[in-house]
């Protein structure tokens, strides 16, 4: 009797394992199928061999995305531990204000970094008002990393300030009564404690960093074209299906490998804390 | 918790400041007079008028909410019924790659999912000679696809804190299978399936990567709409739009508050009493 009803409730899931294998499962292995095939469908590996021409490309993307992740990870920090010990009003304010830029049309923010940043833009003409000269700005590479730092930050901010609130102050005055000053008592105890909330982070920031394509193509100006601009110039301009699986399965190949190097830091960090108690 | 120092004001303020310069660039430019985008001149509704006259782009508009809906309720019923099933699983292979693979659209970049599934849509239009295959449909399956995994991760946890117990009690004192689900399990886990819907729903109506890749001419949604302006010259009446969408998430937010935390107030003064 039992066991049929577990059953019934097992099959409860199977209208999504069934969804998963025909829109998850499937789509990667067309994407396998189309990165070995040629136009005709037969077996080649041309468009494996081409990857090479694009190996700046990759570097470029992963190096961009780096600097971006260091970048948010240092900003968002202090950000998150601030508002984790602010008040409980405050706190829901201050994450609903690191949240609504969120929810606005990507597009249009990265579009009105463009007018800010622009030769003859607002940054540039208030700065020309107080007599300094005009910036060289838009389609640089800082502005590509600017744009990533700036559409990508919350996503830092939001796991770790999630795992701060959770650090119990009792913890905190433990320390302090043992004797640790204001430095010690973070690094010992509330870094620690935030591994996973940073971990999380990073690759929330890294993975849309890398495989961006919009951000470089209107901030960088077309000179410092990612992995993304090269994958999405193969399906909508030049219709080359086959090549344009085998960067996404390379891309995907990298970030699989990335996670897993993250994830075991994650993961060790939890098996700790489960010795602990 | 401690007050605020002066220093960490300061600091949050300018992480604000850059966070809402862009927004609020959009907003003042909205009102322009002229159609710059970059210097403001007069003040005048002109450009909000302009957006409701865009035939294009309010139809846009009715298809973006149109799929948001009818998405995320379907996005919310299959991944209700897996977080049952799968909680209900024994730990295990099976178990562990239903999990995993569940996860890989949250893993994955935005791009490979978009661009696997099109190859897909189109392998299939071939092969049955369709035309234009891209359209309503193979957004809609992209876009349950992609909120399913927040939807099954928002009411596991909810799933786990349930006693399984009070089920078995239900059933124990009359109830049938379905009647113990209905009225001891789906009220415990109903903030989750909730929050999982308004995930879902928000999801769909901001995704553009994803959509970008398997939408065809026929349909478009607000996002790929916005795409598509933004590449030649924009004009001031897509500020306008996004002032409008600024203030409407605004006011949704500061509502979703009020009432979060008008159910705390009673909820405190409950545990005085």
């Amino acid at each position: 009797m039992k066991r049929k009803d577990s059953l019934a409730q097992r099959l409860c899931a199977s209208p999504h394992i069934v969804w998963s294998a025909l829109f998850i499962v499937v789509p990667l292995i067309m994407v396998v199928y189309y990165a070995f095939t040629d136009k005709t469908g037969a077996f080649t590996l041309d468009n494996i061999s081409r990857l090479s021409d694009y190996t700046t490309t990759f570097l470029r993307s992963i190096w961009y995305g780096i600097i971006a992740t260091i970048i948010c990870l240092v900003i968002a920090y202090p950000v998150a531990y601030i508002i984790a010990r602010s008040k409980a009003r405050v706190q829901s304010t201050m994450i609903m204000l690191v949240m609504i830029p969120m929810w606005m049309n990507f597009l249009l923010r990265t579009y009105s970094w463009m007018t800010l940043l622009a030769d003859n833009g607002v940054i540039n003409n208030l700065l020309a008002k107080i007599g300094a000269g005009p910036l060289h700005m838009i389609n640089t590479a800082g502005a590509v990393i600017l744009g990533m730092v700036y559409n990508f930050l919350p996503y830092m901010i939001l796991p770790i300030y999630t795992v701060m609130t959770k650090l119990d102050n009792s913890l905190i005055e433990a320390a302090q009564d043992l004797g640790a000053n204001k430095a010690r008592v973070f690094i010992d105890v509330v870094v620690p404690h935030s591994i996973s909330g940073v971990v999380s982070g990073i690759t929330m920031v890294f993975v849309p960093s890398v495989s961006t394509f919009y951000i470089s193509q209107k901030l960088g100006g077309g000179s410092f074209a990612l992995i993304g601009d090269i994958i999405e110039m193969q399906f909508q301009i030049s219709n080359n299906f086959n090549f344009g699986a085998a960067l996404s399965l390379v891309l995907m190949i990298l970030i699989l490998i990335c996670m897993t190097v993250m994830n075991r830091f994650g993961d060790n960090d939890e098996s700790k804390g489960g010795v602990m108690i | 918790m401690t007050k605020l120092k002066p220093t960490s004001k300061i600091y949050l303020a300018i992480v604000m400041l850059f966070l809402y310069l862009p927004i609020f660039i959009l907003i003042v430019l909205s009102f322009n007079g002229t159609n710059s985008t970059s210097v403001m001149s007069g003040f005048s509704f002109k450009w909000y008028v302009e957006l409701f006259r865009d035939q294009i782009t309010m139809k846009a508009l009715s298809n973006t909410l149109v799929l948001a809906i009818v998405s995320s309720i379907s996005a919310t019923l299959i991944g209700t019924l897996a977080a049952v099933g799968i909680d209900k699983m024994k730990k295990g292979f099976v178990r562990s790659s239903v999990e995993t693979v569940t996860n890989i659209p949250m893993m994955n970049p935005e791009i490979v999912t978009g661009i696997s599934m099109m190859l897909l849509f189109v392998f299939i239009g071939t092969i049955l000679k369709i035309n234009g295959v891209l359209g309503f449909w193979t957004m809609y399956i992209a876009h349950v696809t992609f909120s399913l995994p927040y939807v099954i991760l928002n009411i596991m946890p909810k799933l786990k804190q349930t006693d399984a117990h009070l089920a078995e009690a239900a059933q124990d004192l009359g109830c049938t299978k379905f009647q113990a689900f209905m009225k001891v399990i789906l009220p415990s886990i109903r903030p989750g399936i909730l929050s999982g819907f308004i995930m879902a729903f928000t999801l769909s109506l901001d995704d553009f990567i994803i959509s970008y890749f398997v939408s065809g001419p026929k349909f478009q949604t607000l996002p790929i709409r916005i795409f598509a302006m933004t590449k030649k010259r924009v004009t001031p009446d897509m500020y306008a739009l996004s002032t409008i969408i600024f203030i409407v998430i605004l006011i949704l937010l500061v509502l979703v508050n009020v009432f979060q935390s008008r159910d705390e107030d009673r909820k405190n003064k409950g545990a005085a009493k």
